[in-house]
Formats: structure tokens, sequence, C-alpha cells
């Protein structure tokens, strides 16, 4: 169609504008697109945390604390639960596999993990995968073992063999040492993207062996010290943990066992299941994934505002272009179909080009992102959501140009031939 | 008398609310004739272009274009009517600068199929017609054709520009102060080619200036400012 060629080499003639409105267009449609996937990726990476623990059982408080706890390692339970409710529960013929998991400590603001070998064996997160360790053997008999996670060992520069001594609480700068009884690095996990990567793991007997002389929340003074020598011949068997994690043998039993421990008489306690409970925590979150977009959106409706101006403030140079085509038969609708056409080529070589820096920020950005944050962004087509999105874009872009095109109708119907200078 | 190109007959216009710009008793151009028409600022030359172009109807009276009365046509119908039957010369800056050369020539063609069927059926094509009149108005550089029309000289632009009223062949070509960019010796010269292409395309010519010292180089010459009973001419 000659009006799109005319539309084009109008704007080759103004390249530099044209140029500069693309490339705001471009940098807004790659922002929203970005931020549309890294919301679609963290929302499912998030929900894939945990995977394959059918409940987890803490003391009785609010699911998302639960949750947030005992698998976020972010606050702390409000109380622990006996070692016989845990035993008791676990001896149950319906639960395949019970990890204990045991909080409370730390290291320069890592949290500390005590928990038993069941851990790496039945622990999942993502798709269904298992830990791996990617140098040395999980904890074993010895109570002073410390298994790291991948993020521990490299930003601490740990390795096999290292010493390093636990913390009492989980501040980031602790005063109460356990520095009596230093731990050896005798494993590190490989990258998960899970606040696994940021933990600890030791196991329950080194956990107790800490705290042994302890009472009251200080450390026993003078004689009252057991060394780490003493502590390993003792009975390491701890009287309370934090919270367990349960795999069951058929999932129809799910609702039936989780009854049955909120309705257990020796203790209170609370057992949820953690894709109810990760829903309930991300609807929290939402609100915040949620401005992330709306900012996005608003950021793109600025694209479009400068397109606007930019082709605006052109059509007033342009009304001698107008009088020329205008006399050589261009009728004050071709006029307005020019601007229209113009809105749309900026619009499409702005989402063309952002589509494109999007594509390339991923390829750039991917190794990093799902090493860092443990988000995988796919360099994949754009999703059925996406085109609608961009679809909406092009849309108001088109309505945007109406606004020109109006004006350069009523402007070519009042010049006439004459040129304006 | 035969049947007039332009017939006037007791027009008027006025904008809305205010007094009236243009009234003519009577104005006639003949098929063929080259009529020399002066215009100073103020005698009513944009409004009576306006009228001629159908961009503007009278108030009163009867504008016929090839005997089609102009007022009876709808806005599109005078738009297509206008194009199909006239080519237009301006002052100056008269091309589409991002456009080539060839493109500037052609545009008529695009905008009205009975100009771009008479360019074709004479010349064989519209690149055939627009060569043809470029090298026949002595534009005829290797290479120009394909050059942007911006890059011209102005006197390069303006012939340019009479390629374009020509192509085609319509039956009217108006020339709004064509030659006022020009200097004098080019100014004549311009004017000849643009008799010859007229007359070989068989168009009339309306050519109107300020520059009384063209006057007889043509047919006929008339001023706007006596044939227009409302002008107020600025010059005293």
């Amino acid at each position: 169609m000659y009006l799109l060629r005319l539309a084009l080499a109008s704007l080759a003639n103004r390249r530099f504008t044209a140029l500069l409105t693309a490339f705001a267009i471009a940098l807004s449609v790659c922002l929203l697109l970005a931020v549309e996937r890294v919301r679609t990726e963290a929302r499912a990476s998030f929900a894939s945390t945990i995977s394959g623990t059918d409940l987890i059982v803490g003391a009785r408080s609010g699911s998302v604390n639960l949750l947030l706890y005992s698998v976020f390692r972010i606050g702390n339970a409000t109380n622990n639960i006996r070692w016989d409710s845990y035993q008791h529960i676990a001896k149950d013929p319906r639960v395949k596999w019970a990890i204990p998991i045991s909080l409370g400590d730390s290291h320069r603001g890592y949290r500390v993990l005590g928990t038993t070998g069941e851990y790496f064996e039945h622990y999942q997160y993502g798709r269904r995968q298992h830990l791996q360790l990617s140098q040395g053997r999980p904890f074993a008999d010895n109570p002073f073992d410390v298994v790291l996670g991948a993020e521990v060992a490299e930003a601490l520069h740990y390795k096999l063999g290292d010493k390093l001594v636990l913390a009492h609480g989980v501040a980031a700068i602790s005063l109460v040492k356990h520095d009596d009884k230093p731990f050896t690095v005798v494993g590190v996990l490989q990258r998960t993207g899970t606040p696994v990567d940021r933990t600890l793991h030791i196991s329950l007997a080194g956990m107790e062996a800490i705290h042994i002389d302890w009472h009251n929340g200080v450390p026993a003074r003078g004689a009252g010290r057991i060394s780490a020598e003493q502590a390993r011949a003792m009975d390491l068997q701890p009287a309370a943990i934090t919270a367990f994690m349960l795999g069951l043998n058929n999932k129809i039993a799910t609702f039936s066992v989780q009854r049955e421990i909120n309705e257990y008489g020796n203790e209170p306690l609370l057992a949820i299941l953690p894709g109810v409970a990760l829903q309930e925590l991300w609807s929290l979150m939402g609100t915040a994934e949620q401005a992330l977009f709306v900012v996005s959106l608003f950021v793109v409706l600025t694209g479009l505002i400068g397109m606007l101006t930019a082709i605006l403030t052109s059509l007033n140079e342009r009304r001698r272009e107008m009088a020329i085509l205008r006399s050589v038969g261009a009728r004050p609708w071709h006029i307005a179909g020019l601007l229209v056409l113009e809105a749309l080529a900026l619009a499409l070589a702005g989402i063309g080009a952002g589509l494109g820096l999007l594509y390339a920020g991923i390829a750039l950005a991917q190794g990093y992102v799902q090493a860092n944050y443990g988000l995988y962004l796919p360099l994949a087509w754009p999703s059925a959501h996406e085109w609608t999105l961009l679809a909406i874009i092009l849309g108001a872009a088109l309505l945007m140009g109406s606004v020109p095109a109006w004006r350069a109708y009523r402007q070519s119907l009042a010049d006439g031939l004459s040129i304006h200078l | 008398m035969g049947q007039a190109l332009i017939e006037l007959e007791d027009v008027t216009f006025a904008w809305p609310g205010q007094a009236p710009l243009l009234d003519i008793a009577q104005f006639r151009l003949e098929a063929g004739e080259a009529l020399f028409l002066k215009g100073p600022s103020g005698s009513g030359k944009t409004t009576l272009l306006g009228l001629l172009g159908g961009v503007n109807r009278p108030g009163q009276g009867r504008i016929r274009l090839l005997g089609q009365d102009l007022a009876s046509l709808s806005q599109g119908a005078r738009d297509r009517f206008r194009v199909d039957h006239t080519g237009y010369i301006f002052q100056q800056f008269n091309l589409l600068p991002f456009l080539s050369v060839r493109e500037n020539v052609e545009l008529p063609c695009r905008f009205s199929k009975s100009r771009a069927a008479r360019a074709s059926q004479r010349h064989g094509s519209i690149d055939q017609a627009a060569a043809h009149l470029l090298e026949h108005l002595g534009l005829n550089q290797p290479g120009l054709l394909a050059r942007r029309a911006g890059s011209l000289s102005i006197g390069q632009q303006q012939r340019v520009a009479a390629a374009r009223a020509l192509i085609g062949q319509p039956e009217l070509v108006i020339a709004d102060e064509p030659t006022s960019a020009l200097d004098a010796d080019t100014r004549e010269a311009f004017i000849g080619l643009l008799f010859n292409e007229c007359r070989a395309a068989g168009s009339s010519l309306l050519f109107v200036s300020h520059d009384q010292s063209l006057a007889p180089l043509f047919d006929r010459h008339l001023s706007l400012a006596e044939l227009n009973r409302a002008a107020k001419p600025r010059e005293a």
C-alpha cells in the first residue's frame, strides 16, 4: 500500500526522533515482558521450594508462620515439640518417612538446621528433585560434622575439612558462640535455588551436643562446662525438636493424618499441607508482584505517550507535507491514515526491538539468574498471555495514533492547498 | 464561444461572520489558453485557488470546471475531481524532500487512476512518463531520478514540480507564484518550458503572480484586484 510507503519514508526523514521514540517503546515493552517472565517463573519456583512432602508438623501457631520457619528459614518457632510426639507420629503405619528438624542457631547470618540422614534421602524440591552433594558426604556418626548449602560454602569460602563455630540464636551478629565445640565441613550440597542453599546442616546429635551444658538459655560456667570430647560420650538424644516433615504411603490419607495430628491429645500440634500454605503465602506477596506489573504497565503507557507527543509536535512542521499531499490528490482520510500508520509502525518497531532486547537480556543473564536466584528464565517464544499483552500495546498505540490523525484530518481540511511556512 | 475550462459566475466567498473576501462577476479560462492572473497579496488569490481546487465552497454563484459544477460534488468527489483534472505548482518547497525525484513526479498517479492511465497510455508506463517529462524540462542528468528531492537546487525542484503537475496530462495546470524563488534568467526559461509542456499535454495554464513583468509572455492577462470587487489591495 502506497500510504505505508509514504509513512515509512516520512518517518525515515525524521529518523532520529523516530528511533528514540521506538527505543522508548522498546525499553518499556522489554521491561513489561521481563517483569511478566520473572513473575511467572518466581511463582513457579516459589511453588517448587518444597515438593514431595505431604505434611509439615510444628507447634500450634499459624500455617504461614510454620511454613516460613520450617522451609524458608524466616522467623522463629513459637514453641518446640516433644521428641516422643515426633516418635509417636513417625511410627504411624501410614507414614512412609519423617524428617525431624531443629532450628535456632546460626553461623554468620546463615541458619543452622539440625536433622537426620533422612533429610538427604527424602527431602525434595522443584520437580521432585532430591538433594545432591557436590562435594564430600552427608554427616555421619560424628556429631560435629556439618554439610553446607551451596551459597554458604561459596559466600564464606569454606571447603571440606574447614572448621567453623556456630552461634547461638539467629541474629546476624551473635554475642554467644558455641566456640568450645567447633564443627568440621564434611559435605557441600549442589545449588537448588531454594533456602537449602543458605542453610548449614548438622545432625540432631550435634545440635544437642552444643546445648548440652546450657541451662535456662545461658551456657554453664567453670566446672559445669562439658567439653566436646565429654559430650561425644554422652546420650545425645534430643528431648525436643522444632518441626518435622512427613511423607505418606498414600496421599489419600493426608487429610485424615492431618486431622489426627491437629487433634493430638498430648501436645498442641499443627500439621499443614505445604502446597496450601505456599499458596496462602504467595497471596500475601502477590500484592507486591501485582504492583510491579502495574508499574511496568505505566512505563509502557509512558512510552506510548512519548510517541503521541513526538507525532503531535511533528504535525505543525509537517503542514507543508500535508498540503502537498492534498494538492496531488490525497484526501483528508489519507492524511489521517498516514498518521495512524506512522503510530503503528513506531509501535511495531518498538515491540520488535523490545522482544529483541528481552531475548538478548535473557540469553545474557540466564546463567547468572539461575545460579544466584534459582530462577530459570526460559528462552521461549512469547506465551499466549504475552502475545495478548503485546496486542493490547499495539491496540493502545493505534488508539493514540488516532489523536494526531484526527488533528491532522481537521488541519488538512482547514488548510486545504495553502502551504503554511 | 465553446465550453470554457473554468467558468465563474457571480461568485462570492466569505468566512462565516466576516466581510467577503471574494466577489467575482465573471471569469473564464478557455481550453488550451495560458492566462496570467496578476494577484498581489490581499487580492483574494488564496481564496480563489481554494475555490478552484474545491477545498472551499462559494457562498453564492457557480463554479464550473470542465462544465462540472463543483458545488454539486461531495467533498470526496471534489478531491478526486481536483487530482484527476488539475496539476499544481506552488511558490517553492513543492516536493516531499524525503522521496526520490521520480516518486515526487509520480505522486498524482498514486492518487488518481485516470492520470495514471493517461500517463501509461501515452508513454508506455508511469516511470517512462516521468522520465520523459523530466527530460523535456531539462532534467536529464544521469542518476537524478533516484536522488532525494530535497537535495536538488530550487530551480531544479521547480522543474520537478512542473513535471509532477503535468504528468497524466491534466486539463488544467495552476501555477501559484512558481517563479518567485527563481532569478530573472531562469524565470523566463522556466516559463518557456512550462508553456511547451502544457501545449504538448494539451493543458490550460492559469499562472498567478504579482510580477507584472511576466504578463507579456502570456496569451492573455487579467488583474485579480480588478476582477475581485471585494479586493482590498495593500499596495496603495
